[in-house]
């Protein structure tokens, strides 16, 4: 189960709004590479694995995602403070303030809501943690882009903090499907899922 | 830096290193180098969070202790800055 420390991962304190930067920053949150996909997707897969590695590390990743989509709705709320009807308007930020108003809603950039349809829980460990090795690269893509659309260092710093932990993630996958093939028919890796037994 | 803000940050590095040394551990669980690394940041942490808890108050539910009042729920919230 989960406790919650009352304190965020990294810091945020960003002094100039900009609803033209939380427009793209949310996808972070709710869009198909963002942190709330990346925890459910983790935390979802955690139950079919087979090794005690994989277990933990999807689960320890997946409550790190769960502290990451906190620091990008924090972003974003810090982002929409202080705002004046012009510049909603002016930024394009006014089709999510008409459902949103500044609240905070998981969706993609697209104006997409967030789905779970963005990632897969297939119940056979190797197809799982190659998925999750693409989706670490997914995320750290985003946020090279994110970072190539703004120059505020309030906001940059938590972004590549955020980044580097992508690429750390992606590591620890790469670990863990090692970890598992390690322990399969070195002939055959796929002569049988080894989360799956059929009765006979 | 205000006593607050410099307490709080001393919190955020040592659990950081902490949840570092725990996703390195999680596929390296024999590692002695990186257990003692967590050993050691798992005791800056313990008295980093003692020390902001006693003055600040809780950052954890369970580890309240003011008998006069919930103050788990005072602001600020993480995301909210202090102005």
């Amino acid at each position: 189960m989960w406790e919650y420390v009352k304190q965020l991962e990294y810091p945020v304190r960003i002094k100039n709004p900009s609803p033209a930067l939380a427009k793209v920053i949310i996808s972070q949150l709710g869009g198909p590479d963002g942190e709330m996909g990346a925890a459910s997707r983790y935390l979802s897969q955690r139950y079919a694995m087979p090794t005690a590695v994989a277990k933990g590390a999807l689960t320890d990743i997946g409550s790190e995602e769960l502290g990451h989509a906190e620091i990008v709705s924090a972003i974003l709320y810090q982002l929409t403070r202080n705002l004046s009807m012009e510049e909603i308007k002016a930024s394009g930020f006014d089709t999510y303030f008409v459902d949103h108003t500044t609240g905070i809603y998981p969706q993609a950039a697209s104006g997409m809501p967030f789905s779970a349809a963005t990632f897969q829980s297939t119940g056979d460990p190797i197809a799982d943690l190659v998925e999750d090795l693409a989706a670490e690269q997914k995320a750290r893509l985003t946020y090279d882009n994110i970072l190539r659309l703004t120059d505020d260092p309030d906001v940059r710093e938590p972004i590549k903090f955020l980044r580097a932990r992508e690429i750390v993630h992606f590591q620890r996958f790469g670990e863990a499907l090692r970890n598992l093939t390690d322990r399969l028919d070195s002939r055959n890796f796929y002569a049988f899922n080894p989360s799956f037994k059929p009765k006979k | 830096m205000s006593h607050k803000k410099q307490l709080g940050r001393n919190v955020q590095q040592t659990r950081f290193a902490l949840i570092e040394a725990n996703l390195y551990l999680d596929t390296h669980p024999n590692c002695q180098e990186g257990l003692a690394y967590f050993r050691k940041q798992q005791q800056l942490y313990n008295k980093a969070v003692a020390e902001y808890e006693a003055a600040y108050g809780p950052l954890r539910a369970f580890e309240q202790t003011e008998d006069s009042y919930w103050n788990w729920i005072d602001n600020p919230w993480p995301w909210e800055t202090e102005e």
